[in-house]
């Protein structure tokens, strides 16, 4: 009787289906399949589209398996941080030792898988993200080094490579563009985050920027890579996968997005506290804009050419 | 005795079951149509073991 009373008292800790879902961060998971999927369609080479829409998705398993390696290893400050203590591991719903389990072997089947869909070059480079991902960034880089978030958006910015390595099974200026845009995206990105989520990765004890070297050298920063992007940005807009359309983009967009990074630098903390971090937060806001319309751009010129249209 | 009352907890476990189910038949079919397309965008389709294989002859392969 006792018993029974103690199991109706305490909620069952149960993982439902969307909880191993969640684990595979499917917001993270959207971006590597839509920036996969556009480094696939603007390669030369062209794919059945069975193989192509294999491939996206067994990308897209490798990246949700490192989002589960990284919430396995995280479970500690993720409990600590608001935004993160309602995921799975922190909130009591998965255990830890399941979420390494599940990302060790979907890690495994989206490598393999990768290989016999597409070819050993693209799930060679699959293995390297996950790797890069749950051990460069989230086991070191992350808890040691302000430049974390330099450093570890290198993961986030495989996937278009990888997603041109399905069709060309190799490596070239374009890919290498594509890295390069996500790649200076990702601190500007994220330091305007940072910027406004002040207590949590303060709480959490992660050496971000605004933690280690301060918020005005943060700002100085965000303005620093805002700059650094424009180029590479516009730089693809020069090379086969670039045309009319996607230069114009890529002009307007560096220009707004360096703008935002000017008024971040300009403000100090007491007007950014007075109006609730309203520009960080704007700049936040428009820089996923950003990168969905470069891809988007990329994606339209690829279109336009298959129609006898766009490109150079 | 038997359980009649269904808990909360054996509704998650259906939902998790039936989420593993459609997740490996979803498997079976992209292995499936994958095959399919590989058989016929691929190059030659010749048996492994014991058996004659044109792609390693020497007059085939030259």
């Amino acid at each position: 009787m006792s018993d029974f009373t103690a199991n109706t008292s305490t909620p069952p800790q149960e993982a439902g289906f969307g909880d191993y879902f969640a684990l595979l961060k499917p917001r993270v998971m959207s971006l590597v399949v839509f920036t996969a999927f556009v480094g696939l369609m603007v390669a030369p080479q062209s794919v059945p589209p069975m193989v192509g829409f294999a491939a996206i998705l067994f990308i897209a398993l490798g990246g949700g398996a490192s989002g589960a390696l990284n919430m396995w290893y995280d479970a500690d400050i993720d409990r600590v941080m608001a935004r993160t203590s309602g995921r799975p591991i922190p909130s009591g719903r998965v255990a830890p030792g399941e979420a390494l389990s599940l990302g060790l072997w979907l890690s495994t089947l989206s490598v393999v898988m990768l290989g016999l869909a597409a070819n050993w070059f693209a799930a060679g480079f699959l293995a390297f993200t996950i790797f890069f991902y749950a051990v460069i960034y989230t086991m070191w880089l992350k808890r040691s080094t302000p430049q974390n978030i330099v450093i570890g958006g290198a993961a986030g910015a495989f996937p278009p490579m990888i997603g041109w390595a399905v069709a060309t099974g190799g490596v070239s200026v374009e890919s290498l563009l594509m890295f390069a845009l996500v790649f200076m995206w990702t601190p500007p990105h994220f330091w305007a985050l940072a910027l406004f989520m002040k207590s949590d990765y303060d709480k959490a004890k992660v050496p971000m920027l605004t933690v280690t070297a301060g918020r005005p050298h943060t700002r100085r920063m965000i303005l620093v890579y805002t700059l650094l992007l424009a180029p590479v940005a516009i730089a693809a807009g020069l090379t086969s996968i670039g045309g009319p359309v996607y230069l114009a983009a890529a002009v307007v967009l560096n220009l707004v997005f360096v703008k935002g990074g000017y008024d971040i630098w300009r403000r100090d903390e007491a007007a950014a506290r007075a109006d609730d971090y309203r520009t960080e937060k704007k700049v936040f806001r428009f820089s996923l804009l950003y990168l969905f319309l470069h891809f988007g751009a990329l994606l339209a010129e690829a279109g336009l050419r298959s129609v006898g249209l766009g490109g150079w | 005795m038997p359980i009649t009352e269904t808990h909360e907890i054996h509704n998650r476990r259906l939902g998790r079951n039936i989420g593993v189910a459609l997740t490996l038949a979803a498997f079976v079919a992209v292995v499936f149509f994958l095959t399919v397309s590989k058989v016929r965008n691929g190059g030659s389709v010749e048996a492994y073991d014991h058996t004659v294989r044109p792609s390693i002859t020497e007059e085939d392969s030259q």
